[in-house]
């Protein structure tokens, strides 16, 4: 009995002390004040909208760019990694003697990781869709191959190689493979300029169509300015007031925007790499790698996404500040 | 503590709105500004709020010459002004507890420092529960009430209320100019802009009559 009337007392007090805890939490709301900037209207939801789209192209611009940079110096740097020495057939040329005689002179210089002589077996399988199966090396005059393999940062004096490997094996020919990677340089830098330039003019569009969109959104908030200034407010509260209204609505769109941009890139990425063996995943590698855009390219959706929330709250700064001094005059 | 001497003013390259306007208000006085409709009482009230510049004459606001405040100074010496605009502008998003405080919030106070001087003074205007109302549910009267304890939450040195009892009925008009009196006993200056004569003789006031972009004054 007496244990029946102290746990209904307990429960009581827990009743209570529920009560008293909601109590707490509704005065706690009821304090809880309105933001002075109002929340956002049709023009700052179609604001927000309109970021998130210009971040999410501006990114994968951004994105593409960075690919096309990417794999421009992957192929840049495969095709510089090697150059061949190729000794045609002579009149009483001991072609494995040359061959040897070759591979020694260039192993020699600095910069050079290793030269590897095509065999018979190799040459002949590289000249089988044109001569057909079962060909007869011996048979032909087939120039050879020592494939040299070079470390990129170190590259080995091409020139002198060359002027000693004619004074030794006056049927080689070097090939540094320099009117390749030239042109492969050209095109680089070409595509990679012409990408910049797209991305220069997404950009400034994207900055373009987020002030006129801000100061769209800023312009319904023309009495709520006008309401603070008159009841004291000085012009950097005001400001600052909305520059923080701004500049999370923003990071709101912009952040979406970007994300969505790198949604599609792991995506792509993981297409890729899951296509690895089938003729359309490796044509697309061939043409753009393997989709990643790497640190820097995840680094630049950051920035851009910064970039832009910045330019929101940035211009709303403004349009604050030039409202207040036309409504002073 | 605020004297107007010669003063025009004119929007652009149009006429003078007002002409050689020339007036002294005291402190703890209380006077109508009329007139007929478009005679210039609210550009009057605009110069007084220094929300317009005048473009001759001198306007002397608690004893600084008006063509030299600064834009820094201009919200320090407005918070001694209360304004009760004719279209109320209150904001909507705000309900009537947070616009009445709004002129203190703006000055960065705390809101448990001055939470019970807004109940107070909502209490006092017959808002007391209406706090947690927002504008757009509030009657004109309501409105009206808001407005002016808005304007009265900072104490001004001197309150100006553009038709104040414009949209409401006349025994509300009588119960607000009630209120502005006693605003007026406990040491505000009052200036009321109205074309209402009736409401002007409830009272035995100073009497600003603009005509024709000119002021004439009975005392």
């Amino acid at each position: 009995m007496i244990r029946s009337i102290a746990a209904r007392d307990q429960v009581i007090r827990l009743v209570e002390w529920v009560g008293a805890m909601k109590q707490q939490g509704t005065a706690r709301k009821a304090r809880r004040q309105n933001p002075i900037v109002p929340a956002d209207n049709i023009a700052g939801r179609a604001m927000v909208l309109v970021i998130a789209i210009m971040t999410f192209l501006s990114c994968l611009t951004l994105g593409a760019v960075t690919l096309v940079r990417d794999t421009a110096a992957t192929w840049q740097t495969q095709i510089a990694r090697e150059a061949t020495v190729q000794i045609k057939p002579a009149e009483g040329l001991d072609m494995e003697a040359a061959l040897a005689d070759a591979q020694r002179i260039v192993t020699r210089y600095r910069g050079v990781q290793s030269a590897t002589i095509v065999d018979r077996q190799a040459t002949a399988r590289l000249l089988e869709p044109w001569l057909g199966p079962g060909l007869d090396i011996e048979e032909l005059p087939v120039p050879r191959l020592i494939i040299v393999t070079i470390d990129p940062a170190e590259r080995p004096d091409f020139a002198a190689m060359r002027a000693e490997l004619q004074q030794a094996v006056p049927s080689a020919v070097l090939d540094d493979h320099r009117t390749w990677v030239d042109r492969l340089v050209a095109m680089a830098t070409t595509t990679v300029t012409i990408g910049i330039g797209v991305l220069a003019l997404m950009l400034s569009a994207t900055a373009l169509t987020v002030i006129f969109a801000t100061r769209g959104a800023m312009a319904g908030n023309g009495h709520v300015i006008e309401v603070l200034h008159f009841v004291g407010a000085e012009a950097n509260f005001i400001a600052r007031e909305f520059r923080r209204h701004f500049l999370l609505a923003g990071m709101r769109g912009a952040a979406a925007g970007g994300l969505a941009a790198v949604i599609v890139f792991v995506v792509f990425s993981w297409w890729s790499s899951h296509n690895v063996a089938t003729p359309e995943g490796d044509q697309a590698a061939a043409l753009f790698g393997n989709f990643s855009i790497g640190m820097s390219g995840y680094l630049g959706v950051g920035l851009v996404v910064i970039l832009i929330a910045a330019l929101t709250a940035a211009t709303s700064h403004i349009t604050v500040i030039s409202y207040l001094r036309h409504i002073e005059t | 503590m605020i004297r107007f001497e010669n003063v025009g003013l004119r929007y652009g390259m149009g006429p003078e709105v007002l002409r050689d306007v020339s007036f002294f208000l005291q402190e703890r006085s209380f006077q109508f500004l009329s007139g007929p409709s478009g005679t210039g009482k609210t550009t009057l009230l605009r110069l007084l709020f220094m929300s317009l510049k005048p473009t001759r004459g001198l306007i002397t606001i608690f004893g600084k010459d008006r063509s030299r405040i600064t834009r820094e100074e201009l919200p320090l010496i407005r918070r001694r002004i209360g304004v009760v605009f004719q279209d109320f502008r209150l904001l909507d998003h705000l309900n009537t507890y947070e616009n009445v405080a709004l002129p203190l919030r703006v000055r960065g106070r705390e809101e448990a420092s001055y939470r019970s001087d807004v109940i107070e003074l909502l209490k006092w205007v017959g808002l007391g529960d209406r706090m947690h109302v927002f504008p757009p549910v509030l009657s004109g009267g309501e409105k009206q009430r808001a407005a002016i304890a808005r304007a009265l939450i900072e104490q001004p040195q001197i309150l100006l209320a553009d038709e104040p009892t414009g949209n409401v009925d006349p025994q509300l008009a009588r119960r607000l100019l009630r209120l502005l009196i006693e605003l007026n006993r406990l040491g505000t200056a009052v200036v009321i802009a109205t074309h209402d004569i009736g409401l002007m003789e409830q009272v035995d006031a100073r009497r600003m009559i603009l005509s024709g972009g000119r002021l004439e004054i009975y005392d």
